[in-house]
């Protein structure tokens, strides 16, 4: 049957993508290359400091930060969940997806909420920011990875870099979204004392906002850790490679072993942050 | 010569302000200019003057502008065209440096929610106002210590807004204010979310600052009977534009139009002839578990002869007599219980005059004015029902 649509020629949007991030290599190749050194290293101080210290003590810090950011039995939980990684030979491998899920986190915040908190000030970044985060959030997270690996080749790098960009729009949202919710009165109140911008952001606008800029960090966090296993098709490694190796020799049990270290780590960090969201929700 | 002058202000809301305003010069109606460009007129073309020291209130209802209009004054709205001055300097001409100095140093604002910063105890939120001014730490608490003082508020600094009464927290609010020792107090319906008692208490609380401080305050409010209290002028407003400004009892005996007139006549009739117009605070309550001996020093430190009795809850349990409470004394009961007296007459608020007197007429004690949930709101004494229909005669 005659079809309208079959008269337009097929547009090679795909071609486009391509060409364009070979054009980006090509012009920014240089700084790829500078920017792949250092998350490099900073990657393997994280690492090397987390390997540096003996695990039990590693173990029994966990567990006591769990204490004071939560209860007994999360503390318990985490003691217990984090020496089973250790038994079934999994601690290096976590303390590698570690050290990854740390530093994007860190990076995703440190950008995130500075740009946070311009959409919620300039209606011009709102308006550009957010298209770009409902493309961030909705295209499939293994999308990412072909282009990082065009700039970053294999590895963590490529890795770190993806789940930045995954982890990145929950704390740009919660922190925009918080700073719109403090309520007018107030930023008024502020206003007509004689505020300065400055003055009414850090004194009114960023405490109030706080709680909700907690919960942002939580979910970057648990995103953080959810890419940085994705990301092990890329040479990531960590635990991520330990579930792949599973997969690839149809290995059921070490796969399962593999994931419960992934859920122990999860559940850790998440009662750890979602903690520090609570009590200052309170206070 | 005047402390604020306001000349020819108008503020349009809206993206194409210009073309409302040549229809407004044209003569054309609020609501055809609305129809017509899609802009609304919150102020209109509104001039006026006010002297140091006075109290200046403005009275609308709600839409008539008068938010917009003391935002003006700050310039927390954007006037469109007009000119203030406060002194000899054009508040409207500033610049963002000259503007925030003129908003931290000359006035101060007190906000109809209160507007105190939860997260901040009450101590800091009185001092934020110098604080933003970057004061010297031990002044910035002495002087925001003062200001507390002032609205009787010593002893709270170290808790927090949510822990406070609304009565309490408009007064922090009015410390903040104060703290920063500003020429020019602007009010923004800051007594229109209290309780009425509470909402009288503070008016009269801030005509006695007033005598003491003698700043120049501007006060917007809904309230006639609020206006006429506390005004030395009021000023009426009505969609956007000021109808009469004047002294109290010449806005009461000489409206400027029909508007001004049913207005005055409305709320005469509907506030302050009912039993919430009249009652006032009870001097003292007892509770069920407090003994008779307690009760007797209650009434004898008040000088009184019975005793209204509450619960925890503020419900109105009954009364008791000095009578009664010095028998059960004798006869060494430990609690008011058993002696409690449930015929006392009971009324609500909005109980008019006529109705009061005859329920006076028959009561040997106070009235209980309640509302549905049978919580004490105030009590009448018969005296104030006979002064409140004798000046309703003149």
């Amino acid at each position: 049957m005659f079809n309208p649509l079959d008269l337009i020629p097929r547009i090679p949007l795909g071609d486009w993508i391509d060409w364009f991030i070979r054009w980006l290599l090509f012009h920014i190749g240089d700084f790829t290359r500078a920017l792949a050194a250092i998350l490099r290293s900073a990657i393997d101080a994280f690492n090397d400091g987390l390997m540096a210290v003996p695990p039990i003590l590693l173990i029994l810090i966990f567990s006591l930060i769990a204490w004071r950011m939560s209860n007994r039995s999360v503390a318990l939980f985490s003691f217990v969940g984090l020496a089973l990684i250790y038994n079934t030979q999994l601690w290096g491998a976590s303390m590698e997806t570690l050290a990854m899920v740390l530093l994007a986190a860190s990076l995703s915040i440190i950008i995130g909420i500075p740009v946070g908190i311009l959409s919620a000030r300039k209606e011009l970044v709102h308006r550009i920011v957010w298209p770009v985060l409902d493309l961030m959030q909705t295209m499939p997270a293994f999308v990412y990875l072909i282009p990082v690996v065009f700039f970053f080749r294999l590895g963590v790098v490529p890795a770190v870099m993806a789940t930045v960009i995954f982890a990145m729009p929950p704390v740009i949202r919660l922190t925009g979204l918080g700073i719109q919710q403090v309520p007018k009165e107030l930023v008024e109140a502020s206003e007509a004392f004689g505020s300065t911008e400055w003055q009414k952001l850090v004194k009114v606008q960023m405490p109030l906002a706080l709680p909700t800029i907690m919960a942002g960090v939580n979910q970057c966090i648990m995103l953080s850790l959810s890419m940085v296993v994705i990301a092990a098709m890329i040479g990531a490694g960590g635990l991520g490679g330990a579930v792949w190796r599973a997969i690839q020799r149809l290995d059921i049990g070490g796969g399962f072993e593999s994931g419960l270290a992934v859920v122990v780590v999860a559940i850790v960090l998440d009662r750890i942050t979602q903690r520090v969201r609570k009590s200052n929700s309170n206070g | 010569m005047a402390k604020i002058t306001v000349e020819n202000l108008t503020k349009i809301f809206g993206n194409h302000p210009e073309k409302a305003l040549t229809l407004m010069d044209q003569g054309v109606s609020k609501d055809e200019i609305l129809m017509k460009t899609g802009q609304a007129v919150g102020i209109k073309d509104v001039s006026f003057e006010i002297e140091e020291g006075e109290t200046f209130v403005v009275m609308g209802l709600s839409g008539s502008g008068k938010s917009t209009l003391i935002r003006c004054l700050n310039r927390l709205i954007e006037p469109t065209r007009g000119k203030i001055f406060v002194g000899d300097n054009e508040v409207t001409s500033m610049n963002d440096n000259e503007l925030r100095l003129f908003r931290r140093n000359k006035q101060a604002m007190v906000f109809q929610q209160f507007a105190l910063f939860p997260h901040r105890n009450i101590l800091e939120n009185t001092a934020y106002g110098l604080e933003i001014q970057n004061a010297d730490s031990a002044e910035k608490n002495e002087r925001a210590q003062k200001a507390l003082e002032l609205v009787g508020l010593k002893g709270w600094e170290t808790r927090y807004p949510e822990e406070l009464s609304g009565g309490m927290q408009q007064r922090v609010g009015l410390a903040r204010a104060l703290a920063v020792d500003p020429e020019i107090l602007l009010m923004d319906e800051a007594f229109s979310a209290l309780d009425p008692l509470i909402r009288r208490e503070m008016q009269d609380e801030l005509l006695d600052l007033q005598q003491k401080m003698n700043k120049t305050i501007v006060f917007i409010t809904h309230d006639l009977d609020e206006a006429l209290k506390i005004g030395d002028r009021v000023a009426l407003m009505k969609d956007g534009e000021v109808v009469q400004i004047d002294p109290p009892e010449l806005i009461l005996t000489n409206p400027a139009d029909e508007y001004v007139a049913k207005f005055v006549e409305d709320v005469d009739l509907a506030k302050v002839l009912t039993a919430e117009g009249v009652m006032i605070h009870p001097k003292e309550v007892a509770f069920p578990k407090d003994g008779p001996r307690i009760a007797l020093r209650k009434m004898k430190d008040k000088g009184i002869s019975s005793l209204f009795v509450v619960n925890r809850n503020r419900q109105l349990q009954g009364y008791v007599t000095a009578e009664d409470a010095a028998k059960a004394a004798e006869r060494g009961e430990k609690e008011l219980t058993g002696i409690i007296q449930t015929d006392s007459p009971r009324v609500s608020p909005d109980t008019t005059l006529n109705e009061l007197f005859e329920v006076s007429a028959s009561a040997s004690i106070p009235i209980a004015v309640i509302d549905e949930e049978k919580k004490l709101l105030g009590i009448i004494i018969r005296g104030a029902i006979l002064s409140a229909l004798s000046k309703e005669a003149v």
